[in-house]
């Protein structure tokens, strides 16, 4: 392999881990606080990318305006999927919330089906995004610099909330011991709501950003994807938001490297993440960056 | 002692009677319903057996499994492989040709059934050692995991399973006879498990591991045997539904297939052998007749288009409702008994006195 094949691989497994990096944070942050892994992140992420498209190609709105509409839409759809479907179940036994999680995911999947049909819809990749730059014969495309870019500065600023604002120590506080910070004062709800809605944002820019990369909508387009990511956030530590982050980009390295080094394994492309989770959970069941979780007695 | 006596033999009776009423069934059905209603009767009964074994994996031992629609692939694929003739392989391998070691490789369809089971059994055994060491939800994204690389596997394992154009023209040997006839072995079979003394330890390593543990239950062996039970379950479940449909192919296996059996579970109520075949007999029966919102319907002149989709739309939103409204599904961890059309004539006796097997309820047909 020549080293612009390398580099031109590296770009690609960036931009893929950075999106898988991205929605994992939705998934580490919902998990970190409730405990719940919750199923229907992917689910957002597709509406978030189906958003997109009817706004900027059915309704020709300019891509800016079509962006915004479409993080407000899925974020709006995951603050209703948070209190129709989990605060209820609050009290309940965790299980019970999974099984709802399950549900919602089933619903919006099949919901999405009856909508907007099962047909995948093509997506117009705006040309300025996609005007190749030649760098000393690696095909630099704008799309694939701004993906990482976007992700990283997203991640700074999530950090930024989680750890400098009030907001943010709420967050903490509800992940160390939720019915302390209810005693204290805090209103539960609303910080659980606000976890779900930042979630959600992220979730809808990057499913904006993978139908841009992979042009093409489809009702269960968010499943591998939020699978997967879910896989990273376990890797890099479930509740840990640069842990997601790192568990993204290995993932991506993982898929990409390993196609580009031994192509005749891109049949089980999808069974990559898989393994890898399995074999994280038998050494390392915290992850990478992932606090110790201890079994309540 | 008299009157328990006559308890007994009353349930013994009343079983034969419901049995009877089984098999009376059974031989009037094939000549007086249609294919389709046939169909959906054989169903249920699949179903019934599938949900009991995800039942004993996650309502009577705990352990949140989403692989169930893995040991189904494993099943259907295994028995279908043998009961297959040679010609007919041959002729479907297409792509590229099939393992020589496959290709004469034969076995009636009894034998491919337990082959069936047992090899799903054995990967479930397999699967278990390492995944069982986690608990709750990771369990629930590990088994789900193994289901998927699974369906990849035989999506790219071509000489195997003949890839993603499945496999075709199985001969159709599951009739009403031969799945209730599995069901009510399945039945019996859980029916003495849960209420011998395993039933008991699968119990206490589901309510408080920690107390089991204390009372000298291997809680990790526990769970393997009842995991791997379980998979036996899914296996043979799989291989009637492949001999059922005639034709599988690995889209069958995804993880919406798992879903449903959940659904069944849930609603019927988790932990509970009733529960189980009441949830097939409503969910099987409701996804059917769902059918028609995705049919178009003309009243008079209105004309109501078909909505294609629309039935898991209405069956997920189903599901949450149940889950939020009556966690405990239709049955608890309940079981149905006889003793419910009679009402008690002597005193409650103190609990010190019933015998252990008073407490639980007696078995239907």
């Amino acid at each position: 392999m020549s080293l612009n094949m390398f580099i031109q691989h590296f770009i690609n497994a960036l931009g893929l881990g950075s999106l898988y990096g991205l929605i994992a944070i939705g998934y580490t942050m919902v998990y970190g606080i409730l405990r719940l892994i919750n199923f229907a992140h992917g689910d957002i992420f597709m509406l978030g990318a189906y958003f997109v498209y009817f706004a900027t190609i059915h309704f020709k709105l300019p891509w800016g305006v079509g962006v915004v509409l479409a993080i407000a839409g899925a974020t709006l759809c995951g603050l209703l999927v948070d209190r129709i479907a989990y605060r209820p179940l609050r009290s309940a036994p965790r299980i019970s919330a999974l099984i709802s999680a399950i549900g919602v995911s089933f619903f919006l999947e099949n919901l999405a089906t009856v909508v907007f049909t099962g047909m995948p819809r093509a997506v117009v990749q705006p040309p300025w995004l996609m005007h190749p730059i030649p760098v000393r014969g690696i095909r630099l495309i704008p799309l694939g610099l701004m993906v990482p870019v976007i992700s990283f500065l997203l991640v700074a600023g999530l950090l930024w909330i989680v750890y400098r604002t009030k907001p943010g120590l709420g967050m903490r506080a509800i992940s160390f011991d939720i019915e302390t910070t209810r005693l204290m004062g805090v209103s539960v709800d609303k910080i659980i709501a606000l976890t779900f809605a930042l979630g959600s944002a992220l979730a809808a820019l990057a499913g904006i950003m993978w139908a841009l990369r992979y042009p093409r909508v489809e009702p269960f387009m968010g499943v591998f994807p939020g699978v997967k990511a879910f896989i990273a956030a376990v890797f890099g530590g479930v509740g840990s938001i640069p842990g997601a982050m790192i568990g993204g980009l290995a993932l991506g390295f993982v898929e990409i490297m390993s196609i580009a080094f031994f192509p005749t394994l891109s049949g089980y492309k999808d069974a990559f993440a898989f393994v890898l989770l399995i074999v994280i959970l038998l050494v390392r069941p915290t992850g990478l960056m992932g606090e110790k979780l201890e079994e309540k007695i | 002692m008299n009157e328990d006596m006559n308890r007994k033999t009353r349930n013994f009776i009343l079983n034969c009677l419901a049995l009877a009423a089984l098999v009376a069934f059974l031989l009037w059905a094939p000549g007086n319903l249609d294919r389709y209603k046939l169909r959906i009767i054989n169903l249920i009964a699949i179903n019934a057996i599938l949900g009991l074994s995800l039942n004993l994996i996650y309502g009577m031992t705990g352990m949140f499994s989403l692989g169930h629609a893995g040991f189904m692939a494993i099943g259907a694929y295994v028995s279908s492989l043998l009961i297959l003739t040679a010609e007919q392989k041959t002729s479907m391998w297409i792509l590229e040709p099939i393992a020589p070691w496959l290709l004469n490789l034969h076995a009636p369809f009894l034998v491919s059934l337990i082959a069936a089971g047992l090899a799903a059994a054995f990967f479930g055994w397999l699967i278990a050692l390492p995944v069982l060491r986690l608990g709750g939800d990771y369990l629930g994204i590990a088994t789900l995991g193994f289901a998927e690389i699974l369906r990849i596997l035989i999506v790219n394992l071509t000489p195997l399973t003949n890839g993603s154009l499945g496999l075709k023209g199985i001969p159709a040997h599951t009739d009403i006879w031969m799945s209730y006839g599995c069901l009510v072995a399945v039945l019996i079979f859980m029916i003495r498990l849960m209420n011998g003394n395993f039933g008991n330890v699968l119990r206490a390593v589901r309510d408080d591991e920690i107390a089991a543990r204390t009372m000298g239950i291997d809680t990790f062996r526990t769970r393997v045997l009842a995991f791997t039970i379980g998979s036996f379950g899914g296996g043979l479940g799989g291989a009637l539904m492949g001999n059922l449909i005639t034709a599988i192919d690995p889209k069958m296996f995804m993880i919406a297939q798992t879903y449903s059996l959940l659904m069944i579970v849930v609603v019927g109520g988790l932990g509970s052998i009733t529960g189980s075949v009441i949830g097939s007999v409503l969910i099987t029966t409701m996804l059917e007749w769902l059918r028609i919102v995705e049919d178009p319907i003309t009243i008079g002149s209105l004309h109501i288009p078909g909505i294609p989709g629309m039935r898991m739309v209405i069956f997920s939103m189903l599901l949450i409702a149940v889950i939020i409204f009556r966690r405990e599904g239709i049955m608890g961890t309940r079981e149905f008994s006889w003793d419910w059309f009679f009402p008690k004539k002597t005193k409650q006796r103190p609990i010190s006195e019933r015998p252990v097997s008073d407490t639980k309820g007696a078995d239907a047909g």
